[in-house]
């Protein structure tokens, strides 16, 4: 998990856009939250796909059906269209390759789910620009040389690649940073300024 | 009734004191070397009571030198079930909520049909005259016993090792009798090391002479230091470099200097004669042959076209596999390679790699995050079941 655990109010986002009874695949699920969220609220078929052992050891011994594998290696093994809905929170920025995750998000999910750190929050901007250091935040808590997130993304360059890879948004949701959201009618501009995570549907 | 055999298992070969279940002529059993066998029989335990909706079996598959006696006392070595830490009232599986059923896999030697069994058509042992027994074998009689408690669907097997093997094959040949599937440790087929290691031992027990060609029992006789290297080469394989010398070290033997001869000067030999000495108490030399016959035979995705995903096509059983670090007779990898098919195969499944240096036989000892792993699959899979708590 590259993100505090109490900051994970896009899981409520991501649990509303998914219907009762679907077939989701949560991939980088962590400690199981959103799978036992959904579980919970939703009774999902739902499956993980974890990197840490320890978070798949203790996601089992709660009864879930996770596994343990990696993003960027491990989605190759899943058939076309074998899940309602992928969901990859949090963790785009975490792929060695986001570029090929997403286009496997795409070919196993009739819909995939994707949420990430805008990179682009005027927060951001500000550590850039005011300090000249790569900023460490609430949200984004690493120093650079340590940090597991190595392809970070603004909520513009995520439209560009799906956009790239002939996929459609559904629907799209950035959240500031008090967890609220973001005015549907404001424009790009506006949530890549403001929105401190993004939360898009996609389908291909 | 053929004349005694020699050694502890005498009593528990024909007429064990397990309850015993007897196919006669009318119900053979075709096995995949291509001949019937029959008649033959299974011995067995069960623990609990079977509900109503006989919703409520587990099927529990011994390894190669296991037996029936999962959850109570050995008639033969007197020690408690080899898995009882696991299996009991109030234990992870509970036989107070379960009906637990294990029984000696054909082939063995505690009352199942074996090569220590009376051939019916000379009344000597069977010897080689046995045809070679597969996993498949084993499952295919299984399911006659399961049949005969008329249990329509499993709501688990589980098993390590070759137990494992068994519980891949009942997922594969029979799907919908498997409501969830609990591999321990395990492949879907044996791998080129560990047929090497299996022929060590074989070679082992052959070159006894007291081994006669199979047929030591005619001779008064067992091969039993042939059989007591064999199971010393295999238990080195069972545990870990690092359990070994955890253990062991270079420590001597009730001794303080090195003799300069070839006692058992360090501890880990007297260890291992021990453990070979006490094996050849209590199993088979020939069924020792024939088990590990089984598990080099095996190989899940061969018999499907080498698409292992194809050995689980449509499956809706629900998985969990287990495997563990410092398991090198079935490293993760081969779990691993299970998981990728069942994904491939859209399966249900769960999979945790457990953290120890206690080597393969992990599966067999107080494991706390084997336990944790168990725990939470079962109970998931009783909750989706609908089995009360």
């Amino acid at each position: 998990m590259s993100v505090n655990r109490a900051q994970r109010v896009d899981l409520e986002v991501v649990a509303g856009l998914i219907p009762a009874r679907s077939r989701v695949l949560d991939v980088g699920s962590g400690d199981g939250l959103l799978l036992e969220l959904l579980q919970a609220t939703k009774q999902v078929d739902g499956r993980g796909l974890e990197l840490s052992q320890r978070g798949v050891n203790e996601c089992v011994a709660r009864g879930l059906s996770v596994i343990q594998g990696n993003a960027d290696t491990d989605l190759e093994f899943y058939p076309d269209k074998g899940f309602d809905f992928v969901v990859l929170s949090q963790t785009l920025q975490a792929t060695r390759n986001p570029k090929l995750v997403l286009d496997e998000l795409l070919r196993i999910g009739n819909r995939a789910i994707v949420s990430f750190p805008n990179f682009g929050h005027w927060r951001v901007r500000l550590s850039l620009f005011v300090k000249g250091r790569m900023p460490v935040t609430k949200d984004l808590p690493y120093s650079w040389y340590d940090t597991p997130n190595i392809h970070f993304c603004t909520i513009r360059d995520f439209v560009n690649l799906v956009e790239e890879l002939g996929a459609t948004v559904e629907r799209a949701t950035a959240l500031d940073a008090n967890g609220q959201k973001i005015g549907l009618s404001m424009p790009w501009w506006f949530w890549n300024f403001f929105g401190q995570q993004a939360v898009f549907l996609l389908k291909r | 009734m053929a004349a005694p055999r020699p050694g502890k298992t005498n009593n528990e070969i024909d007429a064990p004191s397990s309850p015993v279940l007897r196919f006669g002529a009318d119900k053979p059993l075709k096995l995949d070397a291509g001949t019937l066998l029959s008649p033959f029989q299974i011995a067995y335990q069960t623990y609990g009571t079977l509900n109503d909706a006989r919703s409520n079996a587990i099927l529990v598959c011994h390894a190669l030198t296991g037996d029936q006696h999962v959850a109570s006392t050995n008639p033969v070595t007197g020690k408690p079930g080899w898995w009882e830490a696991l299996i009991g009232p109030g234990r992870i599986i509970d036989t107070n909520r379960f009906f637990v059923i294990c029984s000696n896999v054909l082939g063995g030697c505690l009352g199942s049909t074996g090569p220590a069994s009376t051939n019916p058509a000379t009344g000597k042992p069977y010897g080689l005259d046995l045809p070679i027994i597969t996993i498949r074998d084993m499952v295919r009689a299984q399911l006659m016993l399961v049949d005969h408690f008329g249990i329509e669907k499993l709501f688990c097997v589980l098993g390590g090792s070759m137990g494992g093997m068994q519980v891949l094959e009942w997922a594969s040949t029979c799907p919908e009798r498997v409501f969830s599937a609990l591999p321990i440790a395990t492949g879907a087929r044996h791998s080129s090391q560990n047929i090497a290691f299996h022929e060590v031992g074989r070679q082992a027990v052959m070159a006894d002479p007291d081994w006669h060609g199979g047929k030591y029992f005619e001779h008064g006789k067992r091969p039993e230091k042939g059989l007591a290297v064999a199971r010393m080469a295999a238990h080195i394989t069972y545990l870990s470099e690092a359990a070994l010398h955890r253990k062991f070290g270079r420590n001597l033997q009730d001794r303080d200097a090195l003799t300069f001869g070839f006692d058992a000067d360090f501890q880990i030999e007297s260890y291992l004669r021990h453990q070979g000495m006490t094996f050849v108490d209590r199993f088979d030399a020939n069924s020792y042959l024939y088990m590990t016959r089984s598990m080099d035979y095996f190989d899940l995705a061969a018999d499907h076209g080498g698409r292992l995903a194809d050995a689980f096509a449509g499956t809706k059983t629900r998985f969990c596999l287990v495997s563990f670090t410092s398991d090198w007779l079935f490293p993760t990898e081969e779990s691993r390679s299970i998981v990728h098919a069942l994904n491939a195969a859209g399966a249900s499944v769960s999979f945790v790699e457990i953290d120890t240096d206690r080597g393969h036989d992990a599966f067999l000892l107080e494991e706390p995050e084997l336990f944790a792993a168990i725990n939470g699959f079962i109970g998931s899979a009783a909750r989706a079941r609908g089995l009360s708590a």
